[in-house]
């Protein structure tokens, strides 16, 4: 059991780990095919994952509605957008479920005029919240708070016309704390995650870090 | 006898004139050639180089011919423009040599036989003979100097040999510092955002209202979704440990898959099992909108006391934040999505930035070893930062051979 658990995940992870490195730095066909090979496995088990992600999705929205826990009526909206849905790509605008989906239908539909409505609704919201974001955090509590507080005038400034009808400084200095003090900080990021990413990339292949196993590190 | 028109003459002469200043300016095909398998690829490519003509008329090019013999017949693989294609504008292949300026080059992958409409491949092992002709205008020059190579798979890609030096370094000083943390115990700085989290978790279990742990958008084959899975294991033990309900909403079946396991496994090892409910790891939704609907909901009817959210983010991070702010929900994020730091910064109590993200597990862990490649990463850093400051004072002095060292092709 411990076998299962344990020791082969972590073979696996060592030797895979090992491979993908490998193939990196490899040109020969031989690892360009082997990496295909891996990527169209990673496709097949993400597609047979949806269906563990569809039965959670539905059991945890069934659960609401059984139960009338707050808000379920949105569990019932899911069960009947799902349904919805789940009949027009069987029935393809006429064409049934084997042919290739149609251009055209209740399916495209219900995509462009419902469900994309929606996400670009949701992705609006957020004009909003980087409004009542700012407002909160824009204020000059410490000297830290006043330096962005300054920083994002100048920069929203320099963004819109009237930033250069009140003067041409405003652009050169907004072009400025873009081009160096926030290049400089998005580039110590980056470094930094580049060797986190190593870090944990060894320790998985090492089995050093097992937590991703769910257990602990012995 | 008839006197021929002068303005007749004078056509004839032109003619004469401009043939022969056409004639002196086309150039001569160059007979340097050389050809060579193109390095660090799969096969099926022959690189030519030739020297570069300093006095190329305008709309000069380059005929390239392949046959597979010196005698014939050649077919036509490529025409190369006289100003392009110089190899010091390809340094991953010819490196950064001076001379590179003066020379072309071009990758020869197929030809076209006579008759035929598509191009036939080159096949490995097989040896080729290349030639090279000038076109000037319609005038083509043809070239004396016959080439040979054939082509080969590599087993190494040269170009990213320094990639293979640097990634080799920074493993040997990770893993050195794990080895060294076995054998004594190594200081690491503190992180805020992760001392807090017990206090979260506290105040959760004080008030009776659940934790929520939100991953980002990247599915299991990202490395910030590997460090936040490997958070969540250290999350579930302290909840399963303090008696508080652990929500955990996914938006990839794989992500959701792999965390149930890891909440599972760390209620087992808690001496909880009974506690573990596979119901409260669930998937809310695979689209980026619908999945910040879906949590932002979950926020504002269930109240959760604390909201953790570890992993890439895209632009729903701000969406989450603010919503669970104004909840009054502790919240804490780690993210290595630069673009989505000065959300979670403005919105959260407490922000794991960049690298933070993957230190957090070890940190939580107070494991050794796996401090001691938390000390490694801060060894790279240091060595990243003295290589930065070196190279900008070469670079400044017109040195910039150890840029090159740096630079990913």
């Amino acid at each position: 059991m411990l076998f299962l658990k344990r020791t082969l995940p972590l073979g696996i992870a060592f030797a895979l780990g090992l491979v993908g490195i490998a193939i990196y730095y490899i040109p020969h066909s031989a690892a360009q095919a082997m990496e295909r090979d891996l990527a169209i496995w990673l496709r097949i088990i993400a597609a047979w994952a949806y269906f563990l992600g569809l039965g959670s999705l539905l059991q945890l929205h069934w659960a609401r509605i059984r139960q009338h826990q707050a808000g379920w009526g949105y569990s019932l909206v899911v069960y009947l957008s799902f349904g919805l849905m789940f009949f027009f790509v069987l029935y393809n605008n006429g064409m049934g479920p084997f042919a290739a989906q149609a251009s055209a239908g209740g399916y495209q539909w219900i995509f462009s005029y419902v469900y994309v409505a929606c996400a670009a609704t949701m992705f609006s919201l957020l004009a909003f919240f980087i409004a009542s974001a700012a407002f909160r955090t824009f204020r000059a509590r410490s000297p830290e708070a006043a330096i962005l507080l300054v920083s994002a005038v100048i920069v929203m400034l320099g963004q819109v016309p009237i930033g250069a009808y009140i003067g041409d400084y405003i652009p050169q200095a907004k072009e400025w704390l873009m081009r160096v003090p926030n290049m400089a900080a998005k580039r110590g990021i980056l470094l930094g995650v580049s060797l986190g990413a190593i870090a944990t990339s060894l320790r998985i292949i090492f089995g050093i870090e097992r937590s991703y196993l769910g257990g602990g590190e012995e | 006898m008839r006197k021929l028109p002068l303005g007749l003459i004078f056509v004839f002469m032109l003619g004469l004139l401009l043939a022969f200043v056409i004639g002196a300016r086309a150039l001569t095909p160059p007979t340097a050639l050389e050809a060579f398998d193109t390095p660090s690829d799969a096969g099926g490519s022959i690189t030519l180089t030739w020297p570069r003509a300093a006095d190329a008329p305008v709309g000069t090019t380059y005929l390239i011919w392949v046959a597979l013999s010196p005698e014939g017949p050649f077919h036509p693989a490529a025409e190369i423009s006289a100003v392009g294609n110089i190899m010091a504008n390809e340094p991953a292949l010819f490196g950064h040599d001076d001379a590179n300026e003066n020379f072309h080059f071009a990758h020869i992958n197929g030809y076209t036989p006579a008759g035929a409409e598509a191009s036939t491949e080159l096949d490995n092992e097989t040896t080729y003979y290349l030639r090279l002709d000038v076109k000037t205008g319609t005038q083509i020059q043809a070239g004396t100097g016959v080439a040979q190579a054939r082509s080969t798979e590599n087993l190494f890609n040269r170009p990213k040999l320094n990639n293979f030096i640097l990634g080799t370094l920074f493993s040997i000083v990770i893993l050195g510092y794990i080895a060294v943390a076995r054998r004594r115990e190594l200081s690491i700085r503190r992180i805020a955002g992760l001392e807090a989290l017990d206090e979260a978790l506290g105040r959760a279990t004080e008030m009776g209202k659940p934790v929520l742990f939100a991953h980002g958008l990247t599915s299991m084959d990202s490395p910030s979704t590997i460090a936040s899975i490997n958070i969540l294991g250290r999350v579930a033990r302290r909840t399963a440990a303090f008696d508080t309900m652990l929500k955990v909403a996914n938006n990839d079946p794989i992500v959701m898959s792999v965390s149930q396991e890891v909440v599972k496994e760390a209620y087992l090892e808690a001496g909880r099992p009974d506690a573990f409910n596979p119901d409260n790891v669930f998937m809310v939704a695979t689209d980026q909108f619908s999945y910040a609907a879906a949590v932002e909901g979950i926020m504002v009817r269930e109240r959760p006391a604390a909201n953790i959210m570890m992993g890439y983010f895209y632009a729903e991070s701000l969406l989450l934040a603010e919503t669970g702010a104004s909840t009054g929900a502790i919240q804490i994020a780690g993210t290595d999505s630069y673009t989505q730091l000065p959300f979670f910064v403005t919105t959260c109590d407490y922000t794991l930035m960049g690298e933070e993200l993957y230190a957090a597990s070890a940190y939580l862990s107070r494991e050794p070893r796996l401090l001691g490649s938390l000390k490694g990463q801060d060894v790279g850093k240091a060595i990243f930062i003295g290589a930065l400051v070196l190279g900008t004072l070469l670079a400044t002095f017109d040195l910039p051979q150890l840029t090159y060292v740096f630079t990913a092709y």
